[in-house]
């Protein structure tokens, strides 16, 4: 299955790519208009991890046998039986953070207007996620692998 | 050098060139090449047309035959006495012509059998006699306002002019000569008026060259060439091709195979499929011979006591064709002009890009190394 | 005390209905120039220590940011421009000698500017190089007057030993860029580069890093005035040896690599103390006249044992054509000349902007000298200094050069911005630069992407031009001074390039 992999040597700590999320899973896709009216509204999907020089993003390792999914209360995390990927149902979702607390990775944040949890859905409908396709380095690579 | 000449950059495109060898030695007279191209009158404008004929001075054999052209008499007077400090002057005289209505009045045509004179050849004992006379020569080219010398091979001789070919020929009375080599060549320039000199072929010691096509790398043959003494006076790109092989093969030694690869050389994706001796040797004459490449479209046809060469460049922009019949060997830019001559040929040839076809006396004579093809 | 009279060159404009304060910018710059207010919850600018580098332009995600020349506009003033005003403030407030990245920036005419080429038409047709073969291969070395073929039955062997020599798929090479200079990133770039299109880089004198090695076939190593990094392993590890005589961007001085970049793996790589500054001598202090180069030369043949090319690389200065004559004479393979437009990573202004002649004239010169003394295949010629497009390279050629070496050509392809502030080691590019936090910033696999697609864009457009003169071998267009013709050339200059002028 093909996921998204960082190169940290390669990583400016830049965090376009939180930026690029952002906008991707906005509701209006201009990145101005999301900044002033939608900033508090979404979470982005990954975030960068930085210390001295080493920094990379994160993001949901869509892992084959997920914590969190055997953690949800309710079922809202699940695989999507096309892509494989874990997908969070927004509908579902109550914000207990389980899921926040098992993820081996860290790679869940806590939605901000809604409670629920906010994590990567690679960008469904696109075929390389924005953050891949924006990082100005290419320190993200979206290819084949084992999780 | 001529003080009236309109220098031209380029012999442009749109010239016929023939030639027939005997190859047992046999000669004939200048009639039949006349006749080979007649027939491809379109191919010129009646601004150039020139023959060379190999054998014609059999009483002479062993002198230089200088055919000199003269704007005027003071170049004539010039020459003669840079002639007489060199060389011993057996005899002289001026070419013989007949009047032909559509060829006005030239210059002034003069031939002379000369050798260099043994005080010459002792104080230049690093120079062979050829080596020797081409200085001569290219002396003459270059600092004699007025004068040029059309060849200067032994038992051979250039006739050209500003005119068709045929009425040259006839012009210069070539059926009264006997030759066992005849080339032939009429031009295509864009000139408004043509210079006799420009005319090909161009010859120097043996060597004469007719050619079709215009040398897109003369900038760089050139330059290559002065490296080596040689300086081309006429601004006429065809010059570079007679000096390239006085070089590559008279003073390098190098066969008429190798000396042709060098002028229009395989590619080299064609060379990397090469046996590995043979690519070795195409490698290393690209890599040296560089500023012999000849680019651009051409038919080339080289006269030489011992035999004719002709070649292509390497894509095939422009006709040649070779037949052959007994003893006699004819290459043409049409087979139309072969035909004209032999109608019936034992077998007929189109040259390939960049390979040469080579016709050669069965005994032959003349310096140079055998021809390896 | 503070520095008065300098003030800012640019003018950073932050357009506030586009900025998102997202601080990418802040991040991104090494100068310090933009700030993030947290009390106030918004990105500030500081121009005073902008250079033009625009990295924080070009990574702003809503294209906010401009930059603009100065917010003061002097009184225009021809013969007092702003620079030279500039740079009199620099020099009053600290009384040192004034240091330029990059190549000659003055207003010089550039004569590849004022040259054009030919094209072919009805009597001679253009070659289509999309259909037909077009060959730029190139050989680099010395070659002799013939060549011997025995026996002479069609399948002769090649009886002349040749020379070594460097075979170019295009007739194009990486300039002598240190790795101290530039970073490790961008040197390893440039080889692997150079080997995927089938070229040469130049180590410049910084020294063969022992992750370069493997590229050796690809590399030249270079001998210069310092000698850093020379041992016979590094003579032997690349495909030529060049001897650095001097510089474009500095003839007369050697090389300069400020203390700032010398961290601890450029120490070991030069086999220098770390932190202090690297400044070359100005001549060998083995080479005081011709002949200590001819025993040089020689020197590093036998220690090659003769299976590589020696080359010498010389700045043009005025007596260049005599200087390249002794140096073909000498025993060099290879002359390289670098014009006063290369580039270098640290030079004082003065001589960089005021030494040397351009290459064009230097060019015309030296192969013409060469050819008139019968000793122009006794060596190839390179040319170097301020290339900037496959048109200068194909001018180059047919003035005589056999190959070009780009530099600051391969510099902007990876990123530089040209702002000449590659001697204080903040190059926010990762380019010219060892701070790690900075060469992160520079992948090399973009980079090297971004290297070879220069290359094959330059080698089809070359492959174009000489098709529509109707050349289809490099050997056709090198030396071959009919196809350029002059425009804008006086009749002196006309005569020292040996073309023709537009119409003749």
């Amino acid at each position: 299955m093909k996921r998204i992999v960082a190169k940290e040597e390669f990583c400016l700590g830049c965090r376009l790519c939180e930026i690029h999320c952002l906008v991707q899973h906005s509701q209006s896709k201009q990145i101005i208009k999301v900044f002033r009216s939608e900033r508090g509204t979404i979470v982005p999907g990954c975030h960068v991890e930085q210390s001295g020089l080493v920094s990379f993003a994160i993001q949901c390792r869509h892992c084959d046998e997920a914590p969190c999914i055997e953690a949800c209360m309710t079922g809202a995390m699940h695989r999507d039986p096309d892509t494989g990927a874990v997908l969070c149902d927004q509908d579902k979702c109550v914000g207990c953070w389980m899921c926040i607390m098992v993820c081996p990775v860290g790679a869940i944040l806590r939605g901000s207007a809604k409670q629920v949890a906010s994590k990567c859905d690679l960008c469904l409908g696109r075929d390389t996620p924005a953050c891949v396709a924006n990082c100005p380095n290419e320190a993200l690579r979206y290819e084949e692998c084992d999780t | 050098m001529s003080s009236k000449r309109v220098p031209d950059q380029k012999d442009i495109s749109g010239c016929a060139i023939a030639g027939i060898l005997c190859e047992s030695g046999r000669r004939i007279t200048g009639e039949m090449i006349i006749r080979a191209i007649t027939p491809m009158r379109d191919r010129s404008n009646g601004l150039g047309g020139g023959f060379a004929a190999y054998g014609i001075y059999p009483q002479y054999a062993d002198q230089y035959a200088l055919h000199i052209l003269y704007d005027h008499p003071r170049g004539k007077q010039e020459a003669e006495e840079l002639l007489s400090r060199r060389c011993i002057v057996h005899a002289d005289e001026t070419v013989p012509t007949r009047p032909v209505e559509a060829i006005r009045s030239g210059p002034i045509l003069h031939r002379y059998f000369v050798s260099i004179k043994p005080q010459e050849l002792k104080a230049n004992y690093d120079m062979t006699e050829d080596d020797i006379l081409v200085r001569l020569v290219m002396g003459i080219n270059a600092d004699i306002d007025g004068a040029f010398v059309f060849s200067s091979g032994k038992n051979m001789g250039v006739f050209k002019g500003v005119g068709y070919p045929e009425d040259i020929g006839r012009f210069f009375r070539l059926d009264e000569y006997e030759a066992y080599l005849w080339t032939a060549h009429g031009r295509f320039p864009t000139n408004t008026t043509g210079w006799w000199g420009g005319a090909h072929p161009f010859g120097l010691l043996d060597w004469s060259v007719v050619h079709n096509g215009e040398i897109s790398s003369y900038g760089i043959n050139r330059r290559y060439l002065a490296n080596f003494g040689y300086h081309c006076t006429l601004q006429t790109d065809t010059e570079v091709v007679t000096y390239l092989f006085d070089l590559l093969v008279r003073k390098h030694g190098l066969s008429f195979e190798a000396a042709c690869m060098a002028m229009a050389p395989p590619f080299w994706n064609q060379i990397d499929r090469m046996s590995p001796e043979r690519r070795d040797v195409a490698r290393a004459i690209r890599a040296v011979y560089g500023g012999a490449l000849l680019n651009g479209p051409f038919s080339v046809l080289v006269g030489h006591s011992r035999g004719m060469v002709g070649f292509n460049d390497r894509i095939k922009l422009r006709p040649m064709v070779a037949a052959r019949k007994d003893d006699m060997f004819f290459i043409a830019s049409e087979e139309g002009a072969i035909r004209e001559v032999c109608p019936h040929p034992d077998s007929v040839q189109h040259a390939e890009g960049g390979v040469p076809i080579v016709g050669k006396l069965r005994n032959g004579r003349g310096w140079g190394p055998e021809s390896a093809v | 005390m503070r520095k008065w009279l300098v003030q800012p060159e640019f003018a950073v404009e932050r357009d506030p209905d586009k900025c998102i304060q997202c601080q990418v910018c802040v991040r991104q710059c090494a100068n310090d120039v933009h700030t993030y207010d947290p009390q106030e919850e918004c990105v500030l600018s500081d121009s005073r220590t902008c250079v033009a580098c625009h990295r924080c332009a070009t990574l702003c995600p809503t294209g906010a940011i401009s930059i603009r020349r100065s917010l003061l506009d002097f009184r225009p003033n021809a013969n007092w421009t702003d620079g030279r005003i500039r740079d009199l403030y620099k020099q009053a407030e600290s009384g040192g000698v004034l240091l330029s990245g990059m190549g000659n920036d003055q207003p010089f005419p550039v004569y590849w500017d004022r040259m054009l080429l030919n094209a072919s038409q009805v009597t001679n047709p253009s070659i289509d190089p999309l259909r037909e073969p077009m060959e730029l291969l190139t050989h680099l070395g010395r070659k002799p007057d013939s060549v011997r073929v025995t026996p002479l039955d069609g399948s002769g062997r090649l009886a002349t030993r040749l020379d070594p020599q460097l075979e170019l798929k295009v007739p194009i090479m990486f300039s002598a860029m240190s790795y101290g200079s530039i970073s490790y990133h961008a040197s390893i770039s440039l080889a692997r580069a150079a080997k995927e299109v089938g070229t040469y880089g130049n180590t410049g004198e910084g020294g063969l890093h022992k992750d370069i090695r493997p590229y050796g076939e690809n590399m030249i190593v270079q001998v210069a005035s310092g000698r850093f990094g020379v041992d016979v392993d590094y003579l032997n590890a690349a495909a030529a040896v060049e001897i650095k005589i001097g510089q474009g961007a500095k003839p007369g001085i050697g090389g300069h690599l400020p203390g700032e970049k010398v961290d601890a793996a450029i120490s070991a790589t030069r086999m220098i103390p770390q932190g202090t500054d690297a400044l070359s001598p100005a001549p060998h202090h083995d080479i005081y006249s011709i002949e200590d180069l001819r025993q040089l030369i020689y020197a590093i043949k036998e220690a090659t044992r003769y299976a590589k090319p020696v080359s010498v690389k010389i700045a043009a200065v005025h007596n260049v054509a005599a200087i390249a004559s002794g140096i073909v004479r000498a025993g060099a393979d290879i002359v390289a000349i670098d014009g006063y437009r290369g580039g270098t990573g640290a030079a004082p202004t003065m001589i960089r902007n005021h030494v040397g002649i351009p290459i064009e004239f230097a060019l015309a010169a030296v192969d013409s000298r060469l050819r008139a003394e019968g000793i122009r295949n006794q060596a190839s010629i390179v040319v170097a200094g301020g290339f900037r497009c496959s048109a200068d390279v194909v001018k180059a050629i047919a003035l005589g050069a056999d190959a070009v070496y780009i530099g600051t050509a391969a510099l902007v392809a990876m990123g530089c911005h040209l702002c000449q502030k590659c001697y204080t080691g903040k190059c926010n590019w990762g380019i010219a630069t060892q701070d790690p936090y900075l060469t992160k910033r520079l992948n090399p696999e973009v980079a090297t992407r971004r290297l070879v697609n220069l290359l094959r864009g330059w080698a089809h457009e070359i492959k174009e031009m000489m098709g529509g003169m109707g050349i289809n071998a490099i050997e056709s267009l090198r030396g071959n001074r009919e196809h350029l013709r002059g425009v804008g050339l006086t009749d002196r200059e006309l005569r020292i390039l040996d073309i023709k002028a537009a119409g003749e």
